[in-house]
């Protein structure tokens, strides 16, 4: 008697200009405020206005049977407030529906967990008091950045008072489980696991439009069959939200496929619809899984190698996190807020050079012509921002001001 | 087996640029394919004529040759021409570049009365009448191999007109017209009025060598080179407005720009203008084992122009383990993606990407790991598949 249990990721990065060794020392606008509004006007015309329109029409008509989850980036919701309000407001209607559950993740959309520990805690602070203020929701759920998981991130979110968390049902992992029950991490005590059930979310996300897929074409009568004839406790479909309308155009047919899939999926008596909170609830973890090195739901990997794979990456990401103590030291919120917004972890995709089946995913959205090109906007950006924290005066609290007194 | 008349240059080339490099590289990988070529070149005196010789240049491939008593040379101008003659001045020779093209263009019919072969491929505008004379002659299909155009040349400024009119005759009386380039396809239908099915794309190559040196980048090698015809074509002009604006930032990058050409002496001057004259090395014209020493000393190539059909240069860069720079106005860019791209005429970008492969090592290693992988795959062999599926093609519908 499987739940489905929908939760759509919402993001949008700061994208950075095309920052020259000659900008360095002159110009500490890093972003291209142009460029963003562009993209953030786009996908809400192309998708989130419509989709969102849609989700609430069938929350309405469902009356409470139809349910789903967001996760929203603190950039997304921030480029939102500047650019383009009515989107909020949209998200907004739909937290207010009672049907609608927003879930945590990173602010800045970063990889920090894997650099910083008590940066990632700070990041994801500040989007709690961010859902909490924009919708009025705690959320009980925690997703980290592309889904990036391990045993270590389960325990430290279920410290942090999470009930759940959410990751790739990843088959090098998996092995001969299905990703359709809930499980516990190795080493926590209370929280719950809940996998992606990639091969029925990717054939939404990625093969709805391929003629030559199998399925093709994907109706909703079909879907829900296929949903219908799955065991277990809950069939987790987490995908990216632009695939309604952005990355699955309009005339593909996708609106039509969602809108009516839960009247198809509702005639079995079987399935239910249900948040990633109440799935936890209403379920006991079927059995533990032991997932100690990283996963994510990129790529055909699943790995990190889609931000970490080469030396550009590495030394980029570096660079970032080699940063911390000097310019939390400052105390400045500007150079705060720049540092933080340069975490994001679309800076160092757009740095990927694999390029064979997965690169043109990697193509798509990549504001520079070249991974390489994007990696010199970014490390000259790098540059600028040490200057500025280099001239800018460390800030001693009382305490510090005191024992460096007494040190000297 | 096809049999082909070929009408090229220098072989093995020496001295005749990218225009010699790639007639080797596609007649070896032809003659790789059992396609039997005989191959026609102007020789110029001092060395035997007229001889048919077997030539070696592989295991089992063997190519004939053909040689042409002649004046004519890769990249020729009506001024170069004069000046070559001085020294050679004979009554065989025209005494333009024009009259020569014409009288070589008569010595092709002999050739074709003579030998058999199934079609004929001439590269470059100095031989298109010469391949339409033996198609005359013959009755066999024509190709004409577009590896540059006057329009490049010039920038469209000036343009010879006798030149232009020979290569639009040519294309337009061809049986198929071969570009190294969409780049220059687009060129040859918008400016040569050729409609676009008639034009086929045979992007050029590197020969494929399988000892690439390791370039390291240590602090004190901060090296840019420039290696090519010094003239318009190719941007010398930009690469040192770029280089003066990199030294700002830092004064200890060397240049080298390595090549002979009409804009040599101005681009000297300017040099000197800029107060850059002890940061720029003119290393003169290399050759052979030369070049590939040039390539391995330089942090990073850069290819400014303003107009290349291809641009075999940054290949042979990579082949030595160095990454490029390359002028997005160039033909090369369409099938090589691991290399830093940039407008000619943008000089601050241009010193922007210097300065990040220069001082960036992750960035360096990466374009260089990278770039070195996609010229391997970037072969000879490639493009002579698509030209004998172009001959076959060609000679089925005559």
């Amino acid at each position: 008697m499987p739940a489905i249990s929908f939760y759509f990721q919402v993001h949008q990065p700061f994208r950075l200009r095309k920052y020259s060794v000659f900008d360095i020392g002159m110009n500490s606008d890093y972003f291209d405020h142009k460029k963003n509004e562009e993209v953030a006007n786009k996908v809400a015309s192309k998708c989130y206005l419509p989709t969102n329109s849609l989700m609430l029409d069938l929350i309405r008509k469902f009356d409470g049977k139809f349910k789903i989850a967001y996760s929203i980036s603190g950039t997304a919701l921030e480029q939102f407030e500047m650019y383009n309000p009515r989107v909020l407001e949209s998200f907004q209607e739909l937290a207010k529906t009672g049907c609608v559950e927003m879930l945590d993740e990173t602010y800045y959309h970063s990889l920090a967990f894997l650099y910083s520990k008590d940066e990632f805690k700070e990041q994801v602070q500040m989007h709690t008091k961010k859902i909490k203020e924009l919708f009025g929701q705690k959320p009980q759920v925690f997703r980290n950045t592309e889904l990036v998981y391990n045993n270590e991130l389960a325990k430290f979110v279920e410290n942090m008072g999470y009930k759940a968390v959410l990751a790739e049902g990843a088959e090098h992992v998996l092995g001969w489980k299905s990703p359709n029950f809930v499980y516990k991490p190795a080493g926590t005590k209370n929280i719950k696991l809940l996998l992606k059930n990639y091969k029925l979310a990717d054939d939404v996300a990625f093969r709805f439009s391929s003629s030559n897929w199998e399925g093709y074409p994907l109706t909703a009568d079909k879907y829900a069959a296929w949903l219908a004839a799955n065991q277990g406790q809950t069939i987790n479909l987490f995908m990216d939200y632009e695939t309604f309308g952005e990355h699955q155009w309009a005339d593909t047919g996708i609106f039509n496929f969602l809108e009516n899939l839960p009247k198809e999926a509702l005639k079995y008596p079987q399935l239910e619809f249900k948040t990633p909170s109440e799935v936890a609830d209403s379920n006991q973890p079927a059995g533990e899984l032991d997932i100690h090195n990283v996963i994510s739901w990129a790529d055909i990997e699943r790995d990190l190698s889609a931000w970490t794979g080469n030396k550009m990456q590495q030394s980029a990401i570096q660079e970032v996190y080699s940063m911390e103590k000097e310019i939390k030291s400052r105390k400045d919120p500007v150079l705060l807020e720049a540092w933080r917004k340069l975490q994001t972890s679309d800076h160092f995709y757009y740095m990927c050079t694999k390029w064979f089946a997965d690169g043109d995913v990697h193509k798509y959205f990549n504001p520079y012509d070249s991974p390489y090109d994007s990696y010199i906007a970014f490390m000259n950006v790098m540059s600028d921002l040490r200057k500025r924290m280099n001239l800018a005066p460390k800030r001693f609290s009382l305490f510090e001001k005191i024992k460096n007194f007494i040190r000297r | 087996m096809v049999k082909v008349l070929m009408f090229g240059w220098e072989f093995p080339p020496m001295n005749s640029g990218g225009l010699g490099t790639a007639c080797y590289g596609i007649t070896k990988s032809l003659a790789e394919k059992g396609v039997e070529v005989l191959f026609v070149m102007p020789q110029r005196p001092g060395d035997a004529v007229n001889d048919e010789e077997m030539r070696i240049i592989g295991v089992n491939t063997t190519v004939k040759i053909r040689k042409v008593d002649s004046m004519l040379a890769a990249y020729m101008t009506s001024e170069s021409y004069k000046k070559a003659l001085k020294g050679n001045a004979s009554s065989i020779y025209g005494p333009t570049l024009f009259q020569e093209v014409k009288r070589f263009a008569e010595e092709a019919k002999k050739i074709a009365k003579e030998e058999d072969f199934d079609i004929i491929h001439a590269h470059d505008w100095m031989t298109y009448e010469a391949g339409l004379n033996a198609k005359k002659i013959s009755k066999k299909p024509l190709v004409v191999h577009v590896h540059a155009t006057e329009l490049d040349r010039t920038g469209g400024n000036a343009v010879h007109q006798y030149v232009y009119d020979l290569e639009r005759k040519g294309m337009t009386l061809a049986d198929k017209v071969i570009t190294v380039s969409n780049y220059t396809k687009n060129l040859v239908q918008k400016h040569y009025a050729i409609p676009k099915e008639k034009i086929e794309v045979v992007h050029n190559a590197v020969e494929i060598n399988n000892n690439i040196a390791a370039s390291k980048l240590t602090k004190k090698d901060k090296v840019v080179l420039f290696l090519g015809r010094i003239t318009l074509q190719k941007g010398p002009d930009y690469f040192v407005k770029a280089a003066k604006r990199v030294l700002e930032l830092d004064p200890d990058i060397k240049f080298i720009v390595a090549g002979h050409g009409d804009m040599e002496p101005k681009i000297i001057e300017e040099v000197a203008a800029q107060g850059i004259g002890d940061r720029v090395l003119f290393a003169g014209f290399l050759q052979g084992a030369d070049i590939d020493k040039a390539y391995q000393l330089a942090s990073l190539y850069v290819l400014p122009s303003v107009s290349e059909p291809f641009g075999i240069t940054p290949l042979e860069s990579l082949k030595n383990g160095t990454p490029v720079l390359v002028s997005r106005d160039s033909g090369v860019t369409e099938v090589l993606r691991n290399c830093l791209k940039v407008d000619f005429w943008d000089v601050d970008d241009m010193a922007n990407k210097m300065y990040a492969a220069l001082h960036y090592p992750a960035l360096h290693e990466e374009l260089k790991n990278n770039g070195v992988e996609e010229v391997k795959r970037i072969t000879w062999g490639k493009s002579a598949s698509k030209l004998l599926n172009i001959y076959q093609r060609v000679i089925a519908k005559t």
